[in-house]
């Protein structure tokens, strides 16, 4: 743990020695989300709700999967861009050293820019909250908590699949953006606005939903009965990353070098 | 002329060849083509009162603006000539006897048509396939096709038109990150990505139509599904034109100012 922290140090360094391509960069991260939510706002002028879910509870969920992205990004970037290393040749650098491959690669990159987004989504997380009478309880807030953590292990479990799928491509692959990109634009909303074969593939095999709608019901008090196991399902979203380390050191052990 | 149709022609041929890589990304965009088919569904599901456009109609805007994406998203840029100004390379591009903005002109238009024409059909063979009302259906007359046809290249004119502005504001900012960000936003927002024009309120709705950002992608698409009437369409014509006009003399005059002002340091 001690040498990730000197990674972040010194990658954090790195970064703030171009400072105005650096607050650029930060503004945009605010900025390209943000006016997702303006385009969600605008759609609720015009109609009431979204599969029964108001404005305010949409931008609840909203909030809680923008700042777990962000998160995730944050720190799992190294994971996201991970295939130039496969090209390059130096994930044999990595291999080489008497550490963990999975820290290292976290400690390869470190997006701090990524606060322009954290930003727009704590913020929009306060308006939801302020507008919404929600009853707070320490588990709820627990339950909040939880949500987003579960949530940035999800995210970044996804780019560690993308990342092992790189050992055998070689090239990156768009179509695991699928699973980020779109995975945080569709889990954005409450995932029963959608076709259930895609609920329950985002519930049951990459687990969003449980950082999602079925918290949430628990949260805004939409259920009665079982009120215990919706609050632990975040929780069971956190058992994604296991199959995600396994996949990654299967990975890691097929691993022939470009040789670049 | 001859310089600039053979530039554009390798430049189309260049971009023919990243065929598996079209098909990827055919891949991703149908699904977020289907994101965004969902999330409306659920809006119109919310209320019974009838919306300035149908669903049907929404959904065949959402699968054109997935299949004729690199027609008219921003953020679509090539870091060649944003090196060349970052850089000084431009000293090289100078030395040609051509015409700098006609140069990059042909590029850039062959590198989104390439990119385009590789994407499009597989996504609209599969939105035509599929069962109402998610599918892609034909204009209901000849004349709204060919108008769709009409308004797209025009719109492709004025979009490149644009990303020209864009790679020449960097000559003054120097900062490629910037005037990325802001054109980029801009065109999201005012091209009707992130909310169909339809769906705006009306005073933002008024500021979209005087900006030319919707006459790139909203405009077509919307003739194609049926939503802007075939009279309304002659007059968008009119529209477009101008536009090309302006952003050309523009784009020309700025290129003109940057390139008089240049100082190449060496190295």
């Amino acid at each position: 743990m001690k040498i990730y922290f000197k990674y972040l140090k010194i990658l954090i360094k790195k970064e703030l020695q171009y400072r105005t391509s650096f607050i650029l960069l930060a503004v945009g991260q605010f900025f390209v989300p943000f006016i997702i939510f303006v385009g969600i706002y605008l759609l609720f002028l015009r109609f009431p709700n979204v599969g029964g879910w108001s404005l305010y509870e949409v931008a609840l969920t909203y909030a809680i999967i923008h700042i777990a992205f962000s998160i995730s990004e944050c720190f799992g970037r190294g994971f996201d861009v991970f295939s130039t290393n496969i090209k390059s040749g130096t994930f044999d650098r990595i291999l080489l050293r008497p550490r963990s491959t999975i820290l290292q690669v976290f400690g390869t990159r470190f997006e701090f820019s990524r606060i322009g987004r954290l930003l727009q989504a704590i913020i929009v997380l306060i308006y939801a909250i302020y507008h919404l009478n929600i009853d707070w309880s320490i588990m709820k807030t627990i339950t909040l908590m939880f949500m987003i953590i579960s949530g940035i292990i999800i995210f970044i479990g996804i780019f560690m699949i993308g990342a092992t799928f790189a050992f055998w491509t070689i090239e990156g692959l768009e179509v695991i953006n699928i699973f980020s990109d779109g995975g945080r634009a569709m889990a954005q909303y409450p995932l029963t606005i959608y076709n259930k074969f895609i609920r329950k593939f985002f519930t049951f095999v990459i687990p969003l939903g449980t950082v999602n709608y079925l918290p949430l019901m628990f949260v805004l008090d939409k259920v009665n009965e079982n009120k215990f196991i919706y609050m632990l399902t975040p929780l069971l979203g956190i058992l994604f990353i296991i199959p995600c380390i396994t996949i990654w050191n299967h990975g890691v052990k097929h691993y022939k070098s470009t040789g670049s | 002329m001859i310089a600039y149709y053979s530039l554009f022609k390798i430049r189309l041929l260049h971009g023919f060849q990243y065929r598996t890589a079209a098909l990827a990304g055919a891949l991703t965009q149908f699904f977020w083509g289907f994101i965004y088919i969902m999330v409306y569904q659920a809006f119109y599901n919310s209320t019974s009162t009838p919306q300035p456009i149908t669903l049907h109609e929404l959904i065949e805007v959402l699968w054109l603006q997935q299949s004729f994406l690199a027609f008219f998203v921003l953020w679509l840029r090539d870091n060649e000539i944003i090196d060349h100004i970052t850089k000084g390379n431009i000293a090289y591009e100078l030395c040609r006897p051509i015409n700098l903005y006609s140069f990059w002109y042909a590029k850039l238009i062959a590198q989104r048509l390439s990119k385009g024409l590789l994407r499009f059909s597989p996504i609209l063979i599969i939105a035509f396939l599929l069962p109402y009302p998610y599918n892609l259906t034909l204009p209901d007359n000849l004349i709204s096709f060919i108008l769709f046809i009409i308004t797209l290249i025009l719109g492709l004119i004025i979009l490149v038109a644009i990303s020209m502005l864009m790679y020449i504001s960097i000559f003054y900012t120097m900062n490629g990150t910037g005037s990325l960000l802001i054109f980029s936003l801009m065109g999201e927002f005012f091209s009707g990505m992130n909310i169909p024009v339809p769906l705006m309120p009306h005073l933002l709705k008024t500021i979209v139509y005087i900006l030319p950002f919707r006459y790139c992608s909203d405009l077509p698409f919307r003739i194609y599904a049926g939503n802007i009437g075939n009279k309304e369409a002659l007059i968008s014509i009119i529209i477009q034109i101008t536009w090309i006009i302006i952003l050309f003399s523009i784009g020309k005059l700025g290129m003109k100012k940057a390139l008089k002002n240049i100082i190449v340091q060496g190295g």
